[in-house]
């Protein structure tokens, strides 16, 4: 099994990663989900976690939040490193830890607040603005970034439910960049919407990824073949490859990994 | 013959005609059912309605109609020296003529009467044969219908759907029919009180004593028929009772929803349910015998004076009663809230407390502010409570420590013991429940409507 990062090759040595698991395991019960896992993420690539439905990608994303939290049977051993730190250590802020690292949810999950207190948030539990005029302007740059900003700059009193779905979306995105994360975390974020709103998000994606270190769950092959520069191929719980997403897409190493990108595995 | 005797009857012959018209349908088509449009049984089941639905209808008629038919032709047949009197006194001697039925001559010598009593019976009598003989022939008819008609393209099962849906209408009709027949009521009687006292002076007054006089040539007051005070005593009473229950019920609910673990909800909360089916009068003397004293004792013991019934032992335990409502609709309201919310204020670095109050509450408002409102108007219904720790003595205060009446207490208390029915006094109950019915009309609107509004909020 390849398990081990991609280190071969000139720009993976420059870069120390900013998150990286380390033997992790996850289970659900009994149900041994996630199965000791050792992968680096980098603050500067787009990285795309692919494979069958069920295979584990979202219980490894929220790992990497510790979102698993909330579910009282879901256990985790192994080590997850943010930046040298392991998050699954007892001393950890769990809360703080969730505001470096954000997360945008596969169905669109606005608030029922307006637009402007969608985005106000974040910010406002962490005391991030002193002032009314930084509130104001976290939110107009955070709506700006994610793209936002001309659409609902008339309608920022109004509710953020009341937005179309790929509105709702990049109104989620705004939402996570407003607590100034370093990492956002997706979990598959275009499947609830439509090809052209899916352009837009992947648009965005793009762009914000030299700010952010960003991993992304998606069923789109395409998807992943666009937007990152690594992908990780999980299978029944194991990772089976992971590298450059060129590579993996053209010459993978691993035959379970052509089968499903083949779509011989569904 | 007897009234039961026919229902049986009726209810055999809808059997019978069940199985009978069934084994038809079967021997139609040989045993080869599956050529018959509709199952057999449902062309059982038609035929059992064309008996059944018939005869039922007769039957009905004669059980309400039949006797005062019966009693107008007795009345009719009397001599014109006993009949030409009033209404009133026609019932007092239809009431002797009935005892007479029962009891023969023991019950009166008036030849009169014995001789109406003799001419009911026979009448009667005569009324339950041909309530027989009319639903036999009824469902005799209906059978022999429902047999010829029986082949194998017959739509029993269509029509039979019909008929369900035609009793299952007829069902809602007589619930809406009989609101409106005590609405109805409410209102007449209210008319009648209103012609006897002004309405402003029911609406504004600010005192209440109902005492009429019950004798013409007595001086006593015409009784003082001011609402307010007995309204203000529920208000008073309710709020009490809110303070308690809106609190303590909203955060069992959020205790049980988000903090407790499963064991621990699965045992709170069906306790907490236990509350609701405690009976109120168990609640009143808890609250007479338990929480009034303790109350005064207290009051004493800082040289506070409180009264030995009081509004607030009332409110306290009514909002303990009501205390379940708050918190299982509260819970029915948070739980409806999707988790996905939740999930989104955690993953933006929220704590739980933050998250339960910036963004579960506010979703979940308009489900609470139903459950308040509907637990509001619970606990302006209820009497016992108050009848047995608040007192009965009206008086217009906002003193929690006094004793005070609400306007269900003061309906019970007008309407129990002897009364003439046309007194004010009397009549002045039903005013009474005409405004409490309006307020918690107009409560419950607006509660439901608070409710479906968050319901459309996630669908
Ligand atoms: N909350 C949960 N409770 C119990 N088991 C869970 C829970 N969430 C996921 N699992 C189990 O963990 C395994 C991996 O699920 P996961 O949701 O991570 O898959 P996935 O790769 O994200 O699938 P999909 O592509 O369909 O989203 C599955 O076997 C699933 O049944
Ligand atoms: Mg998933």
């Amino acid at each position: 099994m390849n398990s081990a990062p991609a280190e071969t090759g000139p720009e993976a040595i420059q870069a120390k990663p900013k998150m990286a698991a380390r033997g992790v395991n996850v289970f659900y019960g009994d149900n041994h989900a996630i199965k000791d896992i050792d992968l680096d993420l980098y603050a500067d690539k787009v990285t795309s976690l692919i494979g069958p439905s069920g295979c584990g990608k979202s219980t490894f994303l929220r790992c990497l939040n510790r979102m698993n939290d909330t579910i009282p049977i879901c256990h985790v051993t192994g080590e997850i490193l943010l930046e040298d730190e392991n998050i699954y250590t007892s001393g950890i802020d769990v809360v703080q830890l969730r505001a470096r690292v954000g997360m945008v949810f596969q169905k669109p999950n606005p608030f029922p607040k307006s637009i402007y207190d969608n985005v106000a948030y974040g910010p406002r539990i962490h005391g991030l603005a002193a002032h009314r005029t930084d509130l104001d302007e976290i939110v107009t740059t955070s709506l700006e970034k994610a793209g936002l900003w001309q659409e609902v700059k008339d309608r920022l009193d109004s509710s953020g439910t009341a937005l179309s779905g790929g509105q709702q979306q990049r109104l989620c995105i705004a939402r996570a960049i407003a607590v100034n994360p370093e990492v956002i975390l997706m979990d598959e974020p275009c499947s609830a919407l439509d090809p052209i709103a899916t352009a837009k998000i992947e648009a965005l994606i793009d762009e914000l990824s030299g700010r952010y270190a960003i991993i992304i769950v998606t069923h789109s092959m395409q998807q992943a073949a666009r937007i990152s520069r690594k992908t990780a191929f999980f299978h029944l719980g194991e990772m089976v490859e992971y590298g450059d997403t060129t590579e993996i897409f053209t010459s993978p190493k691993e035959d379970r990994t052509r089968d499903y990108i083949t779509g011989r595995i569904g | 013959m007897t009234n039961f005797t026919i229902f049986i009857v009726i209810a055999v012959m809808a059997m019978i005609s069940f199985a009978l018209v069934r084994q038809k349908s079967v021997a139609i088509v040989g045993g080869a059912t599956q050529q018959l449009h509709s199952l057999p049984r449902y062309h059982g089941y038609y035929a059992a309605v064309r008996v059944f639905a018939p005869c039922l209808f007769l039957f009905l008629l004669w059980i309400i109609g039949g006797e005062t038919v019966i009693e107008n032709l007795v009345v009719a047949g009397l001599p014109d020296s006993v009949k030409n009197v009033s209404g009133d006194q026609i019932s007092l001697i239809l009431n002797r003529i009935q005892l007479a039925v029962q009891h023969g001559e023991a019950s009166t010598t008036d030849a009169n009467i014995l001789a109406a009593a003799d001419k009911y019976s026979s009448l009667y009598n005569k009324g339950l044969w041909a309530t027989f003989s009319l639903t036999l022939a009824v469902g005799l008819l209906g059978y022999y219908l429902s047999n010829s008609r029986t082949h194998a393209d017959y739509r029993a099962r269509n029509s039979f759907e019909k008929t369900i849906s035609v009793a299952l209408a007829a069902s809602s009709f007589l619930a809406v029919v009989v609101t409106l027949g005590i609405v109805a009521s409410l209102i007449f009687e209210s008319l009648r009180f209103f012609q006897q006292v002004p309405i402003q002076d029911f609406l504004f007054g600010l005192h209440w004593s109902p005492q009429t006089a019950l004798r013409a040539d007595q001086v006593a007051s015409v009784g003082a028929f001011g609402s307010i005070p007995l309204f203000a005593g529920t208000f008073l009473i309710s709020t009490l009772a809110m303070l308690v229950a809106g609190p303590i019920g909203l955060f069992a609910a959020i205790y049980l929803t988000q903090y407790a673990n499963r064991t621990v909800r699965a045992v709170a909360k069906p306790v907490l349910e236990i509350l609701a089916g405690v009976p109120t009068v168990v609640y009143g003397f808890f609250a007479a015998l338990t929480v009034a004293p303790m109350l005064r004792d207290a009051g004493g013991a800082i040289g506070v004076d409180v009264a030995s019934e009081s509004a607030l032992a009332a409110g306290l335990v009514m909002g303990v009663m009501i205390i379940p409502f708050v918190s299982s609709l509260s819970d029915d309201a948070i739980t409806a809230v999707p988790s996905s919310l939740k999930d989104g204020s955690f993953a933006l670095g929220a704590t739980k407390a933050e998250t339960i109050t910036q963004v579960l509450l506010p979703a979940a408002l308009p489900g609470v502010v139903g459950a308040f409102l509907l637990a509001i108007s619970r606990a302006i219904g209820e009497t016992m409570i108050v009848v047995m720790a608040a007192g009965m003595r009206p008086n217009l205060t906002a003193n929690p420590l006094e004793a005070v009446t609400t306007v269900t207490v003061q309906i019970v208390a007008l309407l129990t013991g002897d009364q003439e029915f046309d007194s004010p006094k009397t009549l002045s109950a039903f005013a009474l429940g005409l405004a409490l019915f309006v307020i918690t009309l107009l409560l419950n609107v607006a509660a439901l409507r608070m409710v479906r509004k968050y319901r459309e909020a996630y669908d």
